[in-house]
């Protein structure tokens, strides 16, 4: 651990902070390109978040504490994994204090505590969303785990920098067991970070949503921090997968000229994802919530078949 | 005799203050002030003391004595080795917790006197402390037999209630089927010496054949007591009849005792171990972990979907000794160490988050006098000690970083990730359903926990008596807050316990973990290279973003805030039933895990002047295990009941027709 190992956490942090709402702008801005819209432009996050600071936090009477510390847990659960995700380089303090299976513990964290805020001041939808958000939650943790559990079987080790440094070094070409764990990761990320076809970022239709639910009693900076928190999830998870499956390019050094060829390979990287995220929005429709089990049984399954075809075949 | 091994009579001496604090209780039988005030507490010092003494007793070398009781022939032998001082330490240390809770929680008036409960809660303790100092099956089996009776009484507490007399009644027969388990297991290990001291059990040598009974026998006997499907009928029945210290200590800790019985037969007393126990073990511990937590995800009851809860958690223990035996059967040791660790660290992990939460419901059970889910709500604001207490246990319990439940998960998990090292293909595909089922009971835990949570103490109140809900008082205070500190010191120091867990291991796997010596907060089980994880610096990150965070908001901008009705889409009219019941908070598991469920529903059709909704779940096992049971039970006795006419003709014909049979034999 030296010097810069720890100016590299903190750069991996400030740019996940910093770029995951241009992430979602970005993604935004190709959804309207590929609707024929004109669309909000790239920084709308960013107006959307400073508006959002700048008014006052309206809270119901019967808040508990719980309510209003939880916007923050959010926000730093999910800085906390922007640290641990060797986004930039594996050489960082941080992606050795906690291993894939920790990481998904991270997520999982949050995912609780947004739910009990739901439920905290006691309306209808609070715990429609609370519910909805938790049974997503369970059918998707376990898919995750088993696509992380693919790359570590190949890598023998859960620990992150480890898995990239393995993954990274193999011969170019297709490996069956990774492609399924890829198409399983897809899946769950659609349905970790309420896209389309399990949930509608942009509805506000009480009855399909689940997200938007979960936050509908909070405002103001507490609004801002949730989505803000939204951002670095998808930015978070985007990470996870270029980590995982497009590992080329993440630094295995300490050297700060790498950092900037780096970041600026992650970057490119993030905006080809966005697009795609874009088009596989575009393309497919919201399904009933009912469907949700089926969508991510089927992701938990893909990740299990990656799994023993990784062991059987050793491929 | 005693003064050459003092840890093992320290610990002896403990069981006989236990003993003699609740004979005190009988002097002052109805003083809630003498019992609730003296004893109680001192219950709770000598449970302190026994786990200081056994966490002591760990590092030290195995200590033996024979004692001038017993039978003629067979006098008791008591023996503190690692795995014994082990559970005594999770006895000592969830105990004391308790203990101290109990002191503030038992009123005068309810049920049994509070002397008399006095005195069967310290013989429960006693007779667990004995059970595993027991080095002879005699002396086991009468201690084994004392804690069954003693927990007995004190489910029964409150006796005039017929439901949970019933409770009581199904919490005995299973205790008495597993103890003959038990019983018959010990018949086999002696191996035909005929001598039922474990040292000679140790020294006989069993062929596969008969080994494999014992275990067989082993592992009914103590899956009854800890609740492996399908022998866990009882513990849904019988924790919520119990008064909640009760259902801690039975849950929390006597659990624990059936776990070290397996331990001690598989590891200790049996010399070999073959794969396929293991194989066993896993798909049964596998089956009742994930039974556990779909049953407890449908529950109503608080402390009955805690009780599935602790299914759920003996499955996933159970799990882990399979795995244990199965690296054990093929000598790869050091990863049977790391699986027997990851075991025995969810033993405890167990023992102080459920009986931080079972506590947790005695006091909102005080506090409403309601235990049905769908009545409770918003007690966070009413009750907030019990609730963020409570909050510390939910987290653990549901396996998130950086509380305990979740050190022991990923322990499994990575002892999971071993699995493609066994040597046998058909084991290998273990690795992906175990792991992944182990996932999704993970994940699952984390949904009902947050249904347990969300629905008592968040959201507003079902009912308007809750307005007059109170806190618990102080001594309950402390005893919640004993638990929780200890879910978060075992979740933040793994690298100490393992160390001590170690000794476990080297003492019944002749193993050690290693590969983690080299810091104290750096938990790398086998090596560095493997995985890591530090839960000090995970804690300390998520702690350092939120105050920059939270600096940051306030700092640059404002922290102006209004207080208004809630929002709720701007939805006009809202009450409190508009919130998920707990039925509805579970309604989507019941849909996809609709083949565990044997469901009758009351639908109102749309029409009814008074309509009504009842779903009932019940549990499928009644159909298929015990109701052919109790018909062949009651058809044999019919059967017998022929015989018994009435008239004395009758019987002097079947002794004149035995007779005949008999001469006809003999000659």
């Amino acid at each position: 651990m030296n010097a810069i190992g720890i100016l590299t956490q903190l750069a991996a942090i400030v740019v996940a902070i910093a770029a995951a709402p241009l992430l979602m702008g970005w993604v935004g801005q190709c959804r309207a390109w590929l609707s024929n819209r004109t669309g909000p432009g790239l920084l709308q996050p960013y107006r959307t978040l400073r508006k959002l600071l700048a008014k006052d936090a309206v809270v119901a009477h019967n808040a508990s504490p719980l309510f209003r510390f939880v916007p923050y847990l959010q926000f730093a659960a999910m800085a906390l994994a922007a640290a641990i995700i060797p986004s930039l380089s594996t050489e960082m303090p941080f992606t050795r204090a906690a291993d894939a299976i920790a990481l998904v513990g991270l997520f999982a964290l949050a995912r609780v505590f947004i739910a009990l805020a739901a439920m905290d001041i006691g309306t209808a939808f609070g715990s429609l969303g609370a519910r909805r958000e938790m049974l997503v939650g369970f059918l998707a943790e376990p898919a995750l785990l088993m696509v992380f559990f693919t790359a570590s079987l190949i890598s023998a080790s859960t620990s992150l920098p480890t898995i990239v440094d393995t993954l990274a070094h193999r011969e170019l070409a297709i490996y069956p067991s990774l492609a399924f764990a890829a198409i399983a990761f897809v899946m769950v990320l659609l349905a970790e970070n309420a896209r389309i076809p399990v949930d509608n970022p942009s509805t506000h239709l009480e009855l399909t949503m689940i997200h938007e639910a979960l936050v509908l009693e909070y405002s103001a900076r507490h609004l801002a921090l949730i989505e803000w928190a939204a951002a670095l999830k998808l930015f978070n998870y985007a990470c996870i997968g270029i980590a995982l499956f497009l590992p080329w390019g993440i630094l295995q050094d300490s050297d700060p000229v790498g950092l900037a060829q780096a970041l600026a390979v992650l970057l490119l990287k993030l905006g080809v994802f966005g697009s795609g995220l874009a088009l596989v929005e575009t393309l497919s429709a919201k399904m009933r919530i009912f469907r949700a089990p089926e969508f991510l049984g089927t992701a938990f399954m893909l990740a299990v078949l990656g799994m023993l075809v990784r062991l059987l075949l050793g491929s | 005799m005693i003064g050459s091994v003092p840890l093992l009579g320290g610990a002896a001496l403990i069981a006989l203050g236990w003993v003699a604090i609740g004979v005190a209780g009988l002097i002052r039988a109805r003083s809630i002030v003498f019992v609730g005030r003296v004893l109680f507490p001192a219950g709770a010092l000598g449970g302190i003391a026994l786990a200081g003494l056994a966490l002591y007793a760990l590092l030290q070398p195995t200590q033996a004595a024979v004692l001038p009781l017993g039978l003629p022939d067979l006098p008791f032998h008591l023996r503190l080795d690692a795995l014994a001082a082990f559970f005594l330490f999770l006895l000592g240390s969830a105990g004391a917790g308790i203990s101290i809770f109990a002191a503030g929680y038992f009123r005068s008036g309810e049920g049994t006197a509070p002397g008399l409960l006095c005195l069967q809660y310290h013989v429960f303790l006693a007779s667990m402390t004995v059970v595993l100092l027991a080095d002879d099956a005699y002396l086991f089996m009468v201690a084994w037999e004392t804690m069954a009776l003693s927990s007995y009484f004190l489910v029964t507490t409150q006796h005039r209630i017929p439901e949970i007399r019933r409770a009581g009644f199904l919490y005995l027969l299973i205790a008495h089927l597993g103890a003959l388990g038990i019983l018959l297991c010990f018949g086999v290990l002696h191996g035909g010496s005929w001598d039922f001291t474990f040292d000679a059990m140790r020294a006989a040598q069993l062929d596969p054949r008969w080994a494999t009974v014992a275990f067989g026998l082993a592992l009914f006997g103590f899956g009854a007591k800890a609740g492996l499907v399908p022998l866990h009928v009882w513990l849904p029945e019988a924790h919520p009849a119990a008064p909640s210290p009760v259902s801690a200590l039975m849950s929390g800790v006597m659990l624990k005792t059936a776990i070290y019985g397996v331990l001690r037969v598989t590891f200790d007393l049996l010399h070999t171990q073959l794969w396929w126990w293991g194989g066993v073990v896993i798909g049964l511990g596998l089956f009742t972990a994930l039974f556990g937590v779909v049953f407890a995800a449908a529950q109503t009851d608080m402390k009955r979907l805690l009780a599935y809860s602790s299914i759920e958690n003996i499955g996933i223990v159970f799990l882990g000794i399979g795995l244990t035996i199965q690296f054990r059967a093929f000598d790869m040791k050091v990863l049977a160490a790391l699986t027997l660790a990851a075991t025995l660290y969810h033993c405890l992990n167990h023992a102080f988050f459920k009986s931080l939460l079972f506590l947790a419901t005695g006091s909102v059970l005080h506090a409403t006098r309601e235990r049905s889910l769908g009545k409770l709500g918003g007690l966070i604001h009413r009750m907030p000690w019990v609730a963020w207490l409570a909050l510390v246990g939910t987290l653990a319990i549901a396996g998130l970083p950086p509380l305990n439940g979740f050190v022991s998960e990923w322990l499994l998990l990575q002892s999971f990730l071993f699995t493609p090292e066994l040597p046998h293909a058909f084991i290998n595909m273990l690795v992906p359903i175990g792991a992944a089922a182990l996932a999704l009971t993970a994940a699952l835990a984390a949904y009902v926990m947050v249904k347990f949570y969300g629905v008592i103490f968040l959201g507003r109140p079902r009912e308007a008596a809750l307005a007059q809900a109170h806190d618990c008082g102080r001594l309950e205070r402390v005893g919640l807050l004993w638990l929780a500190a200890g879910c978060v010191l075992l979740g933040l120091l793994p690298v100490p316990m393992l160390a001590l867990l170690d000794r476990v291991n080297a003492e019944l796997l002749g193993a050690v973990m290693g590969g983690q010596a080299d810091s104290w907060w750096y938990l790398a089980p086998v090596s560095a290279e493997r995985a890591t994880y530090n839960p000090a610096a995970f804690l300390l990150g998520i702690a350092v973003a939120f105050g920059l965070t939270f600096w940051g908001v306030r700092r640059l901008y404002h922290g102006r805030t209004r207080k208004v009705d809630p929002w709720d889409c701007g939805f006009p009219l809202q009450t409190p039933r508009m919130q998920d019941s707990a039925e509805g908070f579970g309604q989507p598991i019941r849909q996809i895990f609709e083949p565990f469920f044997l469901m009758r529903r009351e639908l109102p059709s749309p029409f009814d002047v008074a309509p009504r909704y009842k779903v009932d779940i019940e549990d499928k096992f009644w159909r298929w295990c015990y109701v052919p049971v109790a018909w062949a039970v009651d058809g044999s006795a019919r059967l017998i009941g022929l015989l018994q006419q009435g008239r004395i003709s009758t019987y002097l014909l079947f002794s004149f027709l035995t007779l005949i049979a008999l001469l006809v034999l003999v000659l």
